[in-house]
C-alpha cells in the first residue's frame, strides 16, 4: 500500500493545483499509516484483555457464609475469590484490647469500629491473606498460634496482627484487608 | 555523568539498607526474641539406614512386602495411597495372581453410573489405584503415596515419627506452661509443631503377623518396614534409576577420557 | 569475519558448491563454529561455559517438549499428571529428573559464564551488545524457570506463584489490577497455570533467538580472552575447528558426567520436599523459598524491612530485587577502566572476590528462614552488592593503576623471546 501511495502517478490528480495535490497525497499516506496503527492497536486490545479474570472467575466474587455456629473467641476460615477469609467472633476482652490501642502509633491507623459494622462490632471479617506477600496467616484455626498481639501471625515472614487484625509487627505494610460484606440476617453474612 | 548518577542510585539503596539494618538491630537489641516451644523441643529425625540408601542401595523386596502388610493392616484404615496402583505391587515380588487377589480383597472402588445416577461399589482390579479414604467430618488424613519425598529425610522421618511418641517432658511444661498438649492430640517431638492428631498407630509386638522366615514384628521392626515401603511408594523407579545410572556414568567417563585424549592430540604442538 | 587471515570456506563437493550458491548455510556454520572463526589461542576453561550453556538449553528444550506430551496443564490434574510421568510413562522419571536438574545445571553454568564475563571484562567495548543480550537471556531464563516451577502445582509451585506475582502488587496504583491481570484471577488458579504453561513453552524458543543474536554480536569483534588484549595477528589465534571443538567436546563430556551423577543418584537434592505436596490455597508452607538459583535475589527482596522516607519497605524490596539485575545492563558504562581483564587490575581483583563471596552469602541467607541473624546478614550483603556495582566499580575504575599488560596474546602465551622469533618468521 505504502509503495502505491508513494509512487502514484501525478495524472491521477490532474485538475488540482500541484502543491494541493502533494499535500493531499501526504495526507492520504499519513492517514493510511495511521489506520494501520489504529488497526494494530485494536487487535492488541482483545489480546491483552483476554488475560484479565474471566466471567466464571468473576462470578465467584461474592459468597454467603453461615456464622451461627461461631462462638465468641472462635473463628472460621471461609473461601472468597479462592482465597481464605477469616470470620472471627471477638470476645469483649478482645474488643477492649483492640480499643485500648492508641491508633496514632499504628502503621496503618484504623479503629476496630472502622473495621467492623455498626452494632456488630464483635464480628471481625477480614481476608486471610497477609498484606506482605500473600501467605495465609495462622490464628483462625483451632489451636493455631495467634502471635504476640492475640490476633493473627503470618509464618512466612513473621508479621503479627492484633485482635482487630491490624499490623503491629513484621514486614507487612497494611492491616488485613476487610472485604466488602453485609449481614443478610443475624446468622448469614454475604461477602463481596 | 553516568557515574554521578550511579553513585546517587547506589547511595539510595545502600542508605535504605543501612536504615533497615539499624532498625533491625535496634529491635533485636531492645526486644528479646522469645524462644518457641517448637524451637526448643522439636527433634530432627533419627539416623536410620534403609536398604535403598546410597548410590548402591536397592530395595529389599521381602521388607517391602512386610511394610505393605503393615500399611494394609494398620495405616490403610485412615491413610490412602492414591498414586499407587495395585498392579504396581508386582514390583514387590508378587505374582499376577497374588496382585489380583490383593486387589479384589482390598478396598472397594466407588462407581457412578452417569445414565441412572446410581452410586455403588465394586471390588478393585489390578489396574485400579488405591481408592481415597474418607474420614467423615474430620478431613482426610494425608495421603501417604509421596510422604517420604514430601518430608526432609523422608524414610527416617516416618520411622522416627512412628516410634517417637512419648509423654511431654517435665522440663517442657516447666519452661512453657502454655504448651501442654491439648486434649485429643498426642505429643511427638518429631512432628513439626510437637502435637499431632494421630494416636500412636503401632501399639505392640505382634500387631501384624509376619509370615515364616521374617523377623519378629516388634514395633521398631514394623515401623522400619512400613517406612521402607513408603520410600518405595514415593519413588517406585528408584532401583531402575540407579541401575541405569551406572552404565550411563561409565559410558560418559569413557567418552570423556577419549574426548580428552582427542583434545590433547589436536592441541599437541600448539602452545596456549 | 573481520580477520583477514580467517580460513575461507571452499566447498569441494559439487553439491556443497551448489548449496553455497543457493543458501550459504554451511558457510555460515563454517564461519561461526568451524575453521573460519579465529579464536584467541589462550582461552582458559572458564571460556567453555558458553558452549555448556548452549548444551543445557538444548537438553531443556528436548526434555521439555517430550514432557509436554504427557503433562496436563489443569489445576485439577497437573500434580497427578507429573506423578503419572514419574510412575507410568516409559522413562518418564528420567525425563522429568533430567528437566528438573537440567534447570539447575543451566543456572550453575550460566552463573559461572556471567562471573567469567565480569572478571575478564567481557562486557567492555567493543562487546557491550554481547553483554546486553546476555543479560536479556538471563532475564528470560529467570522468567522461564519461575513459570516452569509452577507447573507441577505442588505447595511450593502455588505459593511461589502467589508470592512472586504478589511482588507486582507493591507497585503504586496499578499494582493490584496488574497482579489480577497477570494471574487471570484473584489468586493463582487454572487461568494462571495455563498461561504459565503456554509461556513456559514459548520462552525457550525466544531464548534461542536471543542466543543467536548473542553469538552474532560476539562474532563481530571476536571472542575476548584472559589477557583482555585484543587480537593483533594471526599468531594470536587458532581456528575454532578443530581446536576449540576438541576442547569444548571433552568439557561437554565432563559436564554431562556430573549432570548425570546428579540426575541418577541425587535427583531431589536441589528440590524442596514441599513440592511433593499438592497445592493447597488454604494453607501456607511454614517456610516459602524459591529454587536455589533465585536465593540471592530473594535475600535482597527480604532485606528491606523498614520504610524509607515515602517508599514502603515492600516496594523498596521489589525495586531492589529488579535493580539487582537491571544494574548489569549499565555495567559496560559503570566500569570505565581501559583494562579488560581482572588479572591486571590489582584493586578490582579483590573487590571481585568480595562480590563472589557476597553473592554466596546472599544465596545462603535467601534459602534460610526469614529470621535473625539471616535478615541482618542479608542487609549487609545486599548493601555491598549495590555498593559494588554502583559506587565501588565507578570509583575504582577511575583511580586504579593497572599492572602492565602483555603486548599481545602471543607474547602472553609464548614469552617475549619466542614471540620475537615468531615475529621474525612472518
Amino acid at each position: 500500500m505504502a509503495h502505491d501511495a508513494g509512487t502514484d502517478a501525478p495524472e491521477l490528480h490532474a485538475g488540482n493545483g500541484a502543491g494541493d495535490g502533494v499535500r493531499r497525497r501526504d495526507f492520504i499516506n499519513i492517514a493510511a499509516v495511521s489506520a494501520a496503527g489504529v488497526g494494530g492497536l485494536a487487535v492488541l486490545l482483545p489480546l491483552i484483555s483476554q488475560m484479565a479474570p474471566s466471567a466464571d472467575v468473576l462470578a465467584e466474587s461474592s459468597t454467603e457464609i453461615d456464622i451461627s455456629a461461631i462462638k465468641p473467641g472462635q473463628a472460621i476460615k471461609g473461601i472468597f475469590r479462592k482465597q481464605p477469609v477469616f470470620i472471627r467472633n471477638l470476645t469483649p476482652a478482645e474488643i477492649a484490647a483492640a480499643d485500648k490501642v492508641d491508633i496514632s502509633t499504628l502503621r496503618d491507623p484504623q479503629t476496630l469500629a472502622e473495621r467492623t459494622k455498626e452494632g456488630k462490632e464483635n464480628w471481625l471479617i477480614t481476608m486471610g491473606v497477609c498484606t506482605h506477600l500473600g501467605c495465609v496467616p495462622l490464628g483462625a484455626g483451632e489451636g493455631e498460634v495467634k502471635g504476640e498481639f492475640g490476633g493473627y501471625f503470618c509464618p512466612c515472614h513473621g508479621s503479627s496482627y492484633d485482635t482487630a487484625a491490624r499490623i503491629r509487627k513484621g514486614p507487612a505494610p497494611k492491616n488485613l484487608q476487610v472485604p466488602e460484606y453485609a449481614f443478610n440476617s443475624d446468622t448469614v453474612v454475604k461477602i463481596g | 555523568m553516568i557515574r554521578i548518577f550511579s553513585i546517587l542510585v547506589g547511595l539510595f539503596f545502600t542508605v535504605a539498607l543501612a536504615w533497615s539494618f539499624a532498625n533491625g538491630a535496634y529491635t533485636a537489641a531492645t526486644e528479646p526474641t522469645h524462644e518457641t516451644v517448637e524451637h526448643a523441643f522439636h527433634k530432627t529425625p533419627k539416623e536410620v539406614e534403609f536398604a535403598s540408601d546410597g548410590v548402591l542401595g536397592r530395595f529389599d523386596k521381602q521388607q517391602l512386602q512386610r511394610g505393605f502388610q503393615v500399611y494394609k493392616e494398620v495405616c490403610a484404615n485412615c491413610h490412602s495411597l492414591r498414586l499407587v496402583a495395585f498392579r504396581d505391587l508386582k514390583a514387590l515380588g508378587y505374582s499376577d495372581d497374588e496382585v489380583k487377589a490383593i486387589a479384589s480383597q482390598g478396598p472397594k472402588q466407588a462407581t457412578f453410573d452417569p445414565k441412572t445416577g446410581d452410586r455403588g461399589e465394586r471390588a478393585s482390579l489390578p489396574s485400579d489405584h488405591f481408592p481415597p479414604v474418607y474420614y467423615a467430618g474430620q478431613g482426610s488424613p494425608p495421603d501417604l503415596s509421596l510422604i517420604t519425598k514430601a518430608r526432609h529425610d523422608g524414610g527416617a522421618y516416618v520411622d522416627s515419627l512412628l516410634t517417637g511418641y512419648s509423654a511431654q517432658p517435665a522440663e517442657l511444661i516447666k519452661r512453657f506452661p502454655d504448651a501442654k498438649t491439648p486434649d485429643g492430640l498426642h505429643y511427638n517431638p518429631y512432628f513439626a509443631n510437637l502435637n499431632l492428631a494421630m494416636p500412636p498407630p503401632l501399639t505392640g509386638e505382634g500387631q501384624v503377623t509376619y509370615g515364616p522366615g521374617n523377623p519378629k514384628p516388634t514395633v521398631a521392626q514394623m515401623s522400619k518396614d512400613v517406612s521402607a515401603f513408603l520410600i518405595w511408594t514415593a519413588e517406585p523407579k528408584l532401583d531402575k534409576r540407579k541401575q541405569t545410572g551406572w552404565p550411563v556414568l561409565g559410558f560418559l567417563l569413557f567418552a570423556t577420557i577419549l574426548g580428552y585424549m582427542a583434545y590433547r592430540n589436536v592441541w599437541a604442538g600448539t602452545k596456549h | 569475519m573481520s580477520f583477514p587471515w580467517a580460513n575461507e570456506y571452499k566447498p569441494s563437493h559439487p553439491f556443497m558448491q551448489w548449496m553455497d550458491a543457493k543458501l550459504p548455510l554451511p558457510r555460515l556454520v563454517y564461519n561461526s563454529l568451524g575453521g573460519g572463526y579465529p579464536v584467541p589461542r589462550n582461552l582458559n576453561y572458564w571460556w567453555n561455559f558458553g558452549v555448556l550453556a548452549l548444551v543445557c538449553l538444548m537438553i531443556q528444550i528436548v526434555t521439555g517438549v517430550v514432557l509436554a506430551m504427557h503433562y496436563a496443564a489443569n489445576q485439577a490434574v497437573a500434580f497427578d499428571s507429573v506423578e503419572h510421568i514419574m510412575r507410568d510413562v516409559n522413562w518418564g522419571w528420567m525425563l522429568r529428573y533430567a528437566h528438573a536438574n537440567g534447570a539447575s545445571a543451566f543456572f550453575v553454568v550460566i552463573y559461572i559464564h556471567i562471573l567469567r564475563g565480569m572478571f575478564f571484562g567481557s562486557y567492555k567495548a567493543p562487546r557491550e551488545m554481547v553483554w546486553l543480550l546476555g543479560v536479556v537471556i538471563f532475564l528470560l531464563m529467570m522468567a522461564t524457570a519461575f513459570m516452569g516451577y509452577v507447573l507441577p502445582w505442588g505447595q511450593m509451585s502455588f505459593w511461589g506463584a502467589k508470592v512472586i506475582t504478589g511482588l507486582f502488587s507493591a507497585i503504586p496504583l496499578v499494582g493490584e489490577p496488574l497482579q489480577q491481570w497477570l494471574l487471570g484471577g484473584f489468586a493463582p488458579d487454572n487461568a494462571a497455570l495455563n498461561r504459565f504453561f503456554s509461556l513456559h513453552f514459548l520462552l525457550p524458543f525466544v531464548i534461542v533467538g536471543a542466543v543467536i543474536l548473542h553469538i552474532w554480536a560476539l562474532h563481530i569483534p571476536g571472542s575476548s580472552n584472559p589477557t583482555g588484549v585484543e587480537i593483533k595477528s594471526e599468531s594470536d589465534t587458532v581456528p575454532f575447528y578443530p581446536f576449540f571443538i576438541a576442547k569444548d567436546g571433552w568439557a561437554v563430556g565432563a559436564f554431562l558426567f556430573l549432570y548425570c551423577a546428579m540426575l541418577f543418584f541425587f535427583p531431589n537434592a536441589l528440590g524442596h520436599p514441599d513440592n511433593y505436596i499438592p497445592a493447597n490455597p488454604m494453607s501456607t508452607p511454614a517456610h516459602i523459598v524459591p529454587e536455589w538459583y533465585f536465593w540471592p535475589f530473594y535475600a535482597i527482596l527480604r532485606a528491606f524491612t523498614s520504610d524509607f522516607f515515602f517508599v514502603p519497605a515492600k516496594l523498596m524490596g521489589v525495586l531492589a530485587m529488579f535493580s539487582a539485575i537491571l544494574v548489569w545492563f549499565f555495567l559496560p558504562w559503570l566500569d570505565k577502566s581501559p583494562v579488560r581483564s581482572g588479572k591486571y587490575r590489582p584493586t578490582f581483583k579483590w573487590f571481585f572476590v568480595a562480590l563472589v563471596v557476597d553473592v554466596l552469602i546472599l544465596g545462603y541467607c535467601g534459602g534460610a528462614p526469614a529470621a535473625e541473624p539471616f535478615v541482618m546478614i542479608s542487609q549487609i550483603a545486599s548493601l555491598y552488592y549495590f555498593a559494588h556495582f554502583l559506587i565501588i566499580l565507578p570509583i575504582v575504575s577511575s583511580i586504579e593503576r593497572p599492572d602492565p599488560l602483555p603486548f599481545s596474546i602471543t607474547e602472553a602465551v609464548l614469552g617475549k623471546d619466542e614471540n620475537a622469533a615468531l615475529g621474525s618468521a612472518h
